[in-house]
């Protein structure tokens, strides 16, 4: 055996760069995404599938779907489609943190091998935090690429270049703002608890996240129109209906920019601040 | 190697509390340490004597309330990521990727601290060797068996090179082979100069692997020396136990009188021997039997180990 461990401790320290480990933290969870690819893309992909086969085929043959495409005579899959991206995101960005955060802090501690590497710890969140936007973005646009298989004639999604910058900021804050929620939840809820975090809080939010009407739809449900307001995947939906099918009637620029953009710098930081509280003793 | 005590480990009145339901409590309690460069440094102590704690605040997982320390001559609160750059650790809950391989989990550890992709590669392909897993680069972390999840765990702390090496455990729960596979593997790195700061619950292991021990106790180091000094310190005499066949022969029921006893306990056909010349008081104890014709039994000699030198610090006897 040759091979020399102890190193050489007369040598002046060559410090590693933050961002380098930063990387290599991402490049580790591409990884990990790209070996679970089929499972992903089916995870991700198949509801949404379910609801556009649901709303958009079976219903109207049925001739139940009337709810649903509202006075604007818009098809239903056209007012889905914004929706289900924008609902798709916000659960697969949570999901791709909350799940893995929660068994590295309670039962693999896989946490403790990250908080070891040369990186300040809020660096191990926002990495958490890039790496579950990505995956939001990618499912995202998995879902996009499904729409335009599903849309009516002449009522899908339209990407002129004009709206191309709104449609990239959306897409982006959104993802964001997902994987932030999901580190909020990961370190906040009890462990034993995410199952219910998913039916108490996740399935109310999506399907009273205007994903399956537009929010101005909802005015004969005052109470519940304003209530929504709350509820952060509201300004997805129509913040991507604003890029997507402007003919739907969606809520105005003022209104969801600031709280797509405001909103999710601040739900980054709590998330930021809980993370680093989380794990530092 | 020329010494440089700044590459090891200097601790002065470390203090951490824990709040717990039932109050706070006091964890380590300003604990004095020094471990020199090149040194295979245990720390022992029963459960809840603040080992944990203690090597948390030296990886920089932890913030102490008071107190300060240096890691291989980088201060633990001024500048945790250097230390952790600077130190492997390997903790007693593996904390490894269960969703990447064998070897995948030593190049990205090694990616992380700064190597390039071919460098990590190789450095893996080197610790898997080494290791004694080069066979099984390529299962996952979920297939391996204890031995060789341990192997693992300490092969990573080390693709990095550090200069300070934390084992919590190393050996909880493996069987004896294994653990004497990792003791070899432990000693060839000591003598190739890696500093090691040891946390054990077994005092053979500390006794086999380190050349100095730290006692700790409720949070504070009652008594820090070489094996061999804390092992003086419980009292030189050996233990030695005969058993007869029959009721002890009269020459033993005298042996207060042997030069070489400073103690005897009969207790039925059994005797116990306190004494600096084991071999000696073994040879006449068998002698005084056959005299009297009572044939022996059985016979032990307990040498002043880590144990005996625990139970006279702590006044406990030590579990493991």
């Amino acid at each position: 055996m040759t091979t020399t461990t102890a190193s050489d401790t007369t040598a002046p320290v060559r410090r590693v760069s933050a961002w380098h480990a930063f990387q290599v933290m991402t490049v580790r969870d591409l990884h990990v995404l790209r070996n679970d690819l089929p499972s992903f893309v089916t995870r991700v992909a198949l509801q949404p599938a379910l609801f556009v086969l649901l709303f958009a085929y079976i219903l109207p043959k049925l001739g139940g779907a009337g709810g649903i495409t509202g006075s604007t005579g818009a098809s239903a899959s056209t007012v889905l489609i914004p929706g289900l991206i924008g609902s798709t995101m916000i659960t697969a960005g949570l999901v791709a943190v909350t799940q893995p955060l929660v068994m590295e802090l309670a039962y693999t501690r896989e946490i403790e091998d990250r908080l070891l590497a040369p990186i300040p710890t809020w660096h191990i969140g926002v990495q958490k935090i890039v790496s579950g936007a990505v995956q939001s973005l990618f499912a995202g646009l998995l879902v996009f690429a499904l729409a335009y298989f599903v849309h009516a004639g002449g009522q899908g999604p339209d990407v002129t270049a004009g709206r191309l910058p709104l449609l990239v900021l959306m897409l982006v804050t959104a993802a964001i703002l997902s994987a932030a929620l999901g580190m909020l939840a990961g370190t906040v809820v009890d462990p034993r608890k995410t199952a219910t975090l998913f039916t108490v809080v996740i399935f109310p939010a999506t399907f009273l996240g205007c994903v399956f009407y537009p929010w101005a739809a909802l005015s004969s449900v005052r109470w519940l129109q304003v209530l929504s307001l709350l509820n952060p995947l509201v300004y997805v939906s129509e913040g991507l209906r604003a890029a997507l099918t402007p003919q739907i009637p969606h809520l105005p620029a003022w209104a969801f920019l600031p709280a797509m953009t405001v909103g999710t710098a601040a739900v980054v930081w709590f998330a930021l601040r809980a993370f680093v509280r989380r794990v530092s003793a | 190697m020329t010494a440089h005590p700044e590459a090891g480990i200097r601790a002065s009145g470390l203090t951490k509390s824990y709040v717990s339901p039932r109050g706070s409590v006091r964890a380590v309690d300003g604990l004095d340490l020094e471990v020199r460069e090149g040194e295979f440094f245990g720390l022992l102590g029963p459960n809840g004597a603040g080992k944990s704690t203690t090597i948390a605040m030296l990886t920089t997982l932890a913030r102490p309330d008071a107190g300060t320390a240096e890691v291989a001559g980088v201060d633990v609160l001024r500048d945790p990521v250097l230390v952790r750059q600077l130190i492997g650790v390997a903790p007693q809950r593996d904390a490894l990727d269960r969703q990447l391989g064998v070897a995948a989990n030593l190049e990205f550890r090694g990616r992380m601290f700064g190597m390039s992709r071919r460098a990590a590669v190789r450095r893996a392909d080197e610790l898997l060797e080494r290791f004694a897993l080069a066979d099984r680069g390529k299962a996952g972390v979920n297939e391996l068996s204890g031995g060789q999840l341990k192997r693992l765990v300490v092969a990573r702390a080390l693709v990095h090179e550090p200069r300070v090496l934390f084992l919590d455990e190393p050996t909880a729960g493996v069987d004896p082979q294994s653990r004497h596979n990792l003791w070899e593997l432990l000693r060839e790195l000591h003598a190739q100069g890696q500093t090691i700061l040891l946390t054990t619950h077994h005092l053979d292991e500390a006794e086999a692997l380190c050349g100095r021990v730290a006692v700790l106790d409720h949070g504070k180091v009652i008594a820090c020396d070489e094996v061999a000094g804390l092992t003086a310190l419980a009292g030189a005499d050996t233990v030695v136990t005969i058993t007869y066949d029959s009721g002890p022969p009269d020459r033993v029921k005298a042996l207060e009188e042997h030069g070489a006893v400073s103690r005897a306990e009969i207790t039925g056909t059994t005797v116990k021997v306190f004494t600096s010349s084991p071999e000696v008081v073994l040879a006449d104890l068998v002698s005084y039997g056959y005299e009297a014709g009572a044939r022996v039994t059985g016979a032990t000699t307990i040498r002043p180990s880590l144990e005996s030198a625990f139970l006279m610090l702590t006044g406990r006897e030590y579990r493991e």
